[in-house]
């Protein structure tokens, strides 16, 4: 015996059973411990409870909501509402993240203090304190009564922001965001892609265009189509009563997460850039302007192509953590994933389900940000010999 | 010889500066506007036209152009220490004084060494602890739930941190095993908690864990959400202790074998202090988040020093004042995170000229 206690194969085998076996048996302990807690006070446990109607409304939804819904579909609000303000606030805080990193490399030092002066304020103050701090700002703002009036079209209020909008269905809204999408890839495709280098320009612009043209087509059949019978097409808020109807309404609590993560974000994305920039080899930008080529255009081909593969992989794990981050939406009472999770419990109860139905729902949108940012960094990366420094 | 230059003139620099071509005039121009009009905006609203004292409080808000700074003078026992009973507070104050230069004085490189910052910060929350709750020494026993304000803040840090960084050591040191059945499991229980929220973490924590713990362990909701904290910050700071092992060559690890080390000595004398350095910058960037973050556990329903904040102007004297009571309390996360942040970049500079 003791000497088999000496093998290091023996050892190491041991010490892998007892670790792994030591994790199954703590949830083992912690599974048998709360099945007794939870029959001690007579909790039924399983996921029966999603087929049942919630009996409560949420203030902001994409999809049609009502109190006889179930709890399946009030997760499934919360879920899309979570992905709809990371979407916003990711690509804000990416556009003011990049103005910021460009205005800190441009040279000019007045340009460099206020992009450093933003940075070192929004950096180094909680999202949490600055999400409270527009909230509060944005809740002070005049009733809406006094609201203040931008050319009788839009209106900021202490009820949210007032704009005007088209009458047509979200569907058909969300669908010519998708065929835009589609459009744009296809375009950026056919314009950088390989195989199309010896395409005639003339061909290439005729085919952009036709693209350009499908798209705006394909967007006024579907406007069309998800029209809201009986109504004019522009929807213009106006005053009735207490409070304003028609239009797009922005609520405080949404406008406030979204200002807050993309202000906070920016300043994230903002060094990532400037770091990025200042990846760039200085040779690359002098050996530009040797050829003729002029400050924009060593700037638009020559370094902001490279800062982008060398931020990528930084960026991709800040996006990660910022559509985390959207969870804060609750301080403010945002109806967001994590916003619909607790209120569930503290209706339904069934706390341990309804947090494995939220670590999976995050574990599974981040990974797959991850895959698809990690796919596109594979994708546009330098490869082979252009990797020399 | 090498070839010496002449220095350039004020003059010359100025312009090199802000007015080298038309473009970089043009954005002298506009963002110097920029500059001017929001500081002299800022100077007039928070200084000149300001009203300081709870005296004058009529001249503040309703209609009035300048900041109310009145509010904090009115509320900042409030913001500073909560819902701690008000004659207590002197305490709260100590022990939130004792943690602070503890933590100074362990920033400081003559206390470099395990055992001394050991004594070091159990002596710094043994004085916390007694001094908070009390029941000893004829102070009275004031219940967890009434800590609050800074103090909480502070307390809620340096617990994560002294929890995490140890466990982070051990995940690193588990994640990167030879034992592939080891390696691996802790890969998947850091990535898997890397990429839940932590608001989910520290709300599992205080809701779930009473379930599922046996009924003999303590269940105060404030340990369990520290506890939760820890293991989230330690899940990320052991993948940044990996980084640093990792840039590390292998040729000390295998100089140590051949000198006969054994693991243990292999690891606290040449792979951890050698990882510690290299992975500095961004351990610092995870302690300033994690000071920032704290500021969570409001949601869960802690009284630190952002929810005491809403309090102070959350009554019908105050409710106009929230941007004064929301800058002050920025403030003072400002400073901390701030002199966090800058300590970092001197050890930088310090640990640059060390390996030079």
């Amino acid at each position: 015996m003791p000497s088999l206690l000496k093998t290091k194969s023996f050892r190491d085998n041991a010490a892998q059973v007892g670790f792994v076996g030591g994790l199954i048996l703590l949830v083992l302990l912690f599974t048998l411990t709360a099945r007794t807690n939870l029959e001690a006070q007579g909790l039924t446990s399983g996921f029966g409870f999603l087929e049942r109607s919630t009996g409560w409304r949420v203030s902001f939804s994409l999809i049609e909501f009502d109190t006889s819904d179930t709890y399946m579909k009030v997760i499934w609000v919360g879920i899309l509402n979570s992905l709809f303000l990371g979407a916003i606030s990711l690509s804000l805080a990416t556009i003011l993240g990049t103005a910021i990193g460009v205005m800190r490399v441009s040279g000019n030092k007045m340009a460099e203090l206020i992009g450093t002066t933003y940075v070192e304020i929004f950096r180094n103050l909680p999202l949490l304190l600055q999400v409270f701090f527009w909230y509060a700002i944005l809740t002070s703002l005049p009733q809406p009564r006094e609201a203040v009036n931008i050319a009788e079209v839009a209106f900021l209020s202490s009820r949210g922001i007032y704009m005007p909008g088209l009458n047509v269905t979200g569907l058909s809204v969300f669908f010519c965001a998708i065929t835009l999408i589609c459009c744009f890839s296809l375009w950026l495709w056919i314009k950088t892609a390989r195989q199309f280098r010896a395409m005639a320009p003339e061909r290439k612009i005729l085919i952009s265009r036709l693209i350009w043209l499908g798209w705006l087509a394909a967007a006024v059949i579907l406007l069309a189509y998800g029209r809201v019978p009986e109504t004019p097409l522009a929807s213009i808020p106006y005053l009735r009563g207490l409070n304003f109807r028609d239009g797009i309404r922005i609520s405080p609590e949404l406008l406030a997460c979204i200002i807050a993560i993309s202000v906070y974000g920016g300043a994230y994305i903002g060094e990532i850039v400037r770091a990025g920039f200042n990846a760039v080899p200085k040779g690359q930008g002098e050996a530009g302007h040797a050829l003729g080529l002029s400050n924009w255009q060593t700037f638009t081909r020559i370094r902001l192509p490279l800062a982008i593969r060398a931020v990528l992989p930084t960026l991709i794990n800040q996006y990660v953590w910022l559509f985390k981050s959207t969870t804060i939406g609750i301080a403010v009472g945002f109806v967001d994933f994590f916003f619909v999770i607790s209120t569930s419990i503290s209706q339904a109860g069934q706390t341990l389900e309804l947090i494995a139905i939220l670590m999976g729902g995050f574990l599974v949108i981040n990974y797959t940000l991850a895959w698809v940012l990690n796919r596109v960094n594979d994708a546009i990366k330098l490869k082979g010999t252009q990797l020399r420094t | 010889m090498a070839k010496t230059y002449a220095k350039p003139g004020i003059l010359e620099q100025l312009r090199a500066d802000y007015f080298s071509n038309k473009l970089d005039a043009a954005m002298t121009l506009v963002f110097g506007t920029l500059v001017i009009w929001v500081v002299w905006n800022l100077l007039g609203w928070g200084i000149i036209h300001a009203v300081w004292t709870q005296e004058n409080r009529e001249m503040c808000g309703h209609g009035g152009d300048g900041a109310c700074w009145a509010v904090i003078d009115a509320r900042w026992r409030l913001i500073l220490f909560g819902l701690y009973p008000f004659e207590e507070q002197w305490r709260s104050a100590i022990a939130c004084i004792a943690i602070i230069t503890v933590g100074i004085l362990s920033c400081v490189p003559a206390f470099w060494h395990g055992k001394k910052l050991a004594a070091l910060w159990i002596t710094g929350f043994a004085i916390y602890y007694v001094l908070m709750r009390g029941g000893v020494f004829g102070l009275s026993e004031v219940s967890v739930q009434d800590w609050g304000g800074l103090s909480l803040t502070i307390f809620v840090f340096a617990a994560v941190t002294l929890l995490g960084m140890p466990t982070a050591i051990i995940f690193a040191l588990l994640r990167r095993s030879d034992l592939p059945w080891i390696s691996r499991t802790m890969g998947l229980i850091i990535d898997s908690i890397r990429s839940l929220p932590l608001l989910s973490i520290m709300f599992t924590f205080a809701v779930v864990l009473p379930f599922v713990l046996p009924s003999w362990l303590p269940t105060e909701k404030l340990y369990l959400v520290v506890i939760g904290y820890a293991l989230f910050f330690a899940c990320y700071q052991a993948e940044i202790i990996r980084g640093g092992m990792q840039a590390l060559s292998a040729g000390q690890e295998e100089a140590a074998k051949a000198l006969g080390m054994s693991y243990w000595q292999r690891i606290s004398y040449i792979v951890l202090p050698q990882a510690f350095r290299n992975a500095l910058p961004p351990t610092i960037n995870q302690l300033v988040i994690t000071f920032k973050e704290t500021s969570l556990v409001v949601i869960i329903g802690f009284f630190e020093v952002l929810a005491s904040g809403n309090a102070a102007y959350g009554n019908s004297d105050w409710n106009f004042a929230h941007i004064e009571v929301y800058s002050f309390v920025g403030l003072i996360y400002f400073i901390f995170v701030f002199s966090l942040s800058r300590y970092g970049a001197y050890l930088e500079r310090r640990l640059a000229v060390a390996t030079r």
